[in-house]
């Protein structure tokens, strides 16, 4: 076991208690160390490495067509994101231009999983401060979409779906319709869950006021999506660095000023109609095509150093490879979301009540083989 | 009263209550023993701990909600605690600093207890095998593992195909050694 | 605000840094030493390069080379800065108190390189055991245990 290496200066009626590593609201394997007077939080440390898999170590003996996989392993709930910045950057390095039509079945299975991301993230967090049906309501539209990814790509969670040059295999016959059979359904329900647990009373007393962060300290602890989003900081990848056709939909950045927990859930349910705004735009125009360009059977990226930004459902992920010419990657470093919005939890816990520290916890929406890698 | 839901499982081992029905005027009387009433209501509510460090606990909490319900099965309270829990699922990578926190929730929880194995990283450190520093190749290193789940990740089905089989070999009353020397077609 | 007010800007304070403007974003290369002067700079007015994104390091097997990507939010640019740190006392001033997200970051450099940062609050490992030898992603990490190779 790990030895406590700091010592710590505390009165008598300081306590401090370990949450997790395994609990059931750390939503992984998160180890927070919490110094509390009474019930009033003085200090939250978190403690990392519980599920660090060396896969930055690991890729530098992969090639360029198979290190995909671990990178979908990372932040699960996003993967077809993870795959996407991955494939981007291979392409960039290499100058490969991806046809018309694996951009527009790229982009509109990024948002499918945004929205199956968002939902899980609102089951967990309503079951996290007490509320067990949203729980089962979120599972219930993400087994939909689930099943649409299995059609097409062969998997349910971590689908290696898009290689550099496009996608590995064209949509199934049927993609369109059930998209859209999905598009319909989902409109009704997320006006039920807003019905559900948005307006509910308890909910917003629980949330409005909470971990509050301000727009100086959003950026400086380095926060991205919709963390950095409810302190007023514009920082949509997908608006400011547009990657394949995001320049070609309209929708909307959704910022908000208040900065507490309220804010972040506030964004993220508009995010989900955002999403479901863009795939209504793309659905019906998916242009014939290719859906894979030509590429040389071994791919070897150039010397020098290239990074691509993507927005997951958590923020923004950097994949940054530095290459020898090589076959295989030099140095790869995956920059998590998750990492720098965590380091914002001390910040923001601190002078509230244990209570509140789950309210603000489910709000960072942290997936934490994300941050540990 | 012999009710087989699944064919390929031992007849013995797919009754709906185990005993011999003996027809008497005013109803009837079921002979057993004792260890089998006791092995079919231990394999009946068997209560998981929830311990998923990685994917595949997406795929478990997908078991747990509407749609592959597995509280039909008997799972439904899962507990948070592990000495108020009779079986682990291990659903996720164990690398070198959670292995000591894997054992001590083991040690903890009351005989007797049942581990599954779901996934392929849970099984032999599956994707993460070659090149890594950290992680452990395999649950069994750790703990005795009673099932082992192939995936990655396994699809609901499979996961509940693997409890029902961690079903019958309760019913079975037999333990692991026996099982090793004779395997059973389960 | 263009590549050349930023060389500009930048030689004024430090004559001897270097330029590399073939990459997808505009390079600085300095050594270790000079590195909290030029963090200072950067942050400060009209410049205000206030978000920084990704810390990280590269073994070079002779030297380390430790990658700074900054960006500002006003005016929407991205540098990347790297600094040249020796292999076999590697030591580099914290830049914690101006960006503070370099906390975590840099405890993570450490504890996967060993690169120490001078006056850091709180340097140790963050995601190894405590009890873990050596800094495994050198390029001469070597464990005949764990790491079974292809």
């Amino acid at each position: 076991m790990y030895t406590e290496t700091q010592i710590i200066n505390h009165t008598a009626d300081e306590l401090v208690v370990n949450v997790g590593p395994q609990h059931p609201a750390t939503h992984g394997v998160l180890h927070l160390v919490i110094t509390l007077q009474g019930e009033t939080i003085k200090k939250v440390e978190p403690h990392l490495g519980y599920i660090h898999r060396s896969i930055e170590k690991m890729c530098e003996s992969l090639t360029y067509r198979q290190f995909i996989y671990a990178s979908s392993r990372m932040d699960y709930l996003s993967a077809h994101i993870n795959n996407h910045a991955c494939a981007l950057v291979v392409e960039k390095g290499m100058q490969i231009e991806v046809p018309e039509r694996a951009q527009y079945i790229r982009v509109i299975m990024d948002e499918l999983t945004r929205i199956a991301s968002h939902e899980l993230w609102w089951g967990a967090m309503a079951m996290d401060l007490g509320a067990f049906t949203p729980f089962f309501y979120a599972f219930r539209e993400r087994e939909v979409i689930t099943e649409i990814m299995e059609e097409t790509c062969g998997a349910r969670l971590t689908m290696n779906y898009m290689v550099p040059g496009g996608v590995m295999s064209d949509i199934h016959p049927d993609f369109q319709r059930r998209v859209k059979e999905f598009i319909q359904l989902f409109k009704s329900k997320i006006d039920e869950y807003d019905e559900l647990v948005t307006g509910n009373v308890i909910f917003q007393n629980r949330t409005k006021g909470v971990g509050y962060l301000s727009k100086e300290d959003a950026i400086s602890y380095g926060c991205s999506g919709a963390v950095a989003r409810a302190s007023g900081v514009s920082c949509d990848i997908r608006k400011l660095y547009p990657y394949d056709v995001y320049d070609k939909v309209v929708f909307d950045e959704i910022l908000e000023t208040a900065g507490d927990s309220f804010a972040r859930y506030m964004i993220r349910m508009r995010e989900m109609r955002e999403s479901v705004k863009i795939i209504e735009q793309l659905i019906d125009n998916i242009p014939e095509g290719d859906y894979q360009a030509k590429t040389k059977a071994v791919l070897k990226l150039p010397k020098g150093d290239f990074y691509q930004r993507v927005e997951t459902a958590r923020g923004e992920l950097g994949v940054y490879i530095v290459s020898e010419g090589a076959t295989t990657p030099y140095r790869i470093k995956f920059r998590s979301p998750g990492f720098s919005n965590l380091s914002a939890l001390d910040q923001m816990a601190r002078g509230g009540k244990i209570g509140d520290l789950m309210a603000t916890m489910g709000t960072l929406d942290l997936v934490i083989p994300d941050i540990d890698r | 009263m012999d009710v087989k839901f699944i064919p390929e499982l031992k007849n013995e081992q797919q009754e709906a209550f185990p005993g011999q029905v003996i027809p008497t005027p005013g109803g009837g009387i079921i002979a057993s023993t004792i260890q089998d009433v006791i092995n079919w209501a231990r394999s009946n509510s068997l209560w998981p701990l929830t311990f998923a460090t990685s994917c595949c606990g997406i795929e478990m909490m997908s078991v747990a909600s509407s749609k592959y319900d597995f509280s039909r099965f008997g799972f439904e309270v899962a507990r948070a605690s592990p000495r108020q829990a009779d079986v682990i699922i291990v659903a996720g990578t164990i690398v070198q600093k959670m292995a000591p926190v894997l054992k001590r929730l083991y040690d903890q929880m009351a005989d007797p207890k049942y581990v599954i194995a779901m996934g392929a990283c849970a099984i032999s450190g599956g994707p993460f095998f070659y090149n890594t520093y950290s992680v452990v190749k395999g649950a069994d290193h750790v703990i005795p593992v009673d099932v082992y789940i192939p995936g990655c990740p396994p699809r609901p089905e499979a996961l509940l195909h693997a409890l029902i089989t961690l079903q019958g070999k309760i019913k079975s009353g037999l333990t692991r050694e026996q099982i090793k020397a004779n395997p059973i077609q389960l | 605000m263009t590549n050349e007010s930023i060389k500009e800007f930048v030689s004024n304070a430090l004559p001897s840094a270097t330029f590399d403007e073939s990459g997808e974003f505009f390079t600085i290369l300095i050594d270790a030493e000079q590195w909290k002067p030029l963090a200072t700079l950067l942050h400060s007015m009209p410049h205000n390069f206030d978000y920084l994104f990704c810390l990280t390091c590269v073994d070079w097997k002779t030297h380390f080379t430790t990658v700074y990507h900054l960006t500002s939010t006003d005016h929407r640019r991205a540098i990347v800065v790297k600094a040249k740190v020796d292999r076999n006392d590697p030591l580099i001033d914290t830049v914690s108190d101006i960006w503070k997200t370099a906390e975590f970051h840099e405890r993570e450099v450490f504890d996967l390189f060993g690169v120490r940062f001078k006056n850091h609050p709180d340097l140790r490992r963050l995601i190894l055991t405590d009890d873990f030898e050596g800094y495994p992603l050198r390029k001469d990490f070597e464990d005949a245990v764990n790491m079974i190779k292809l």
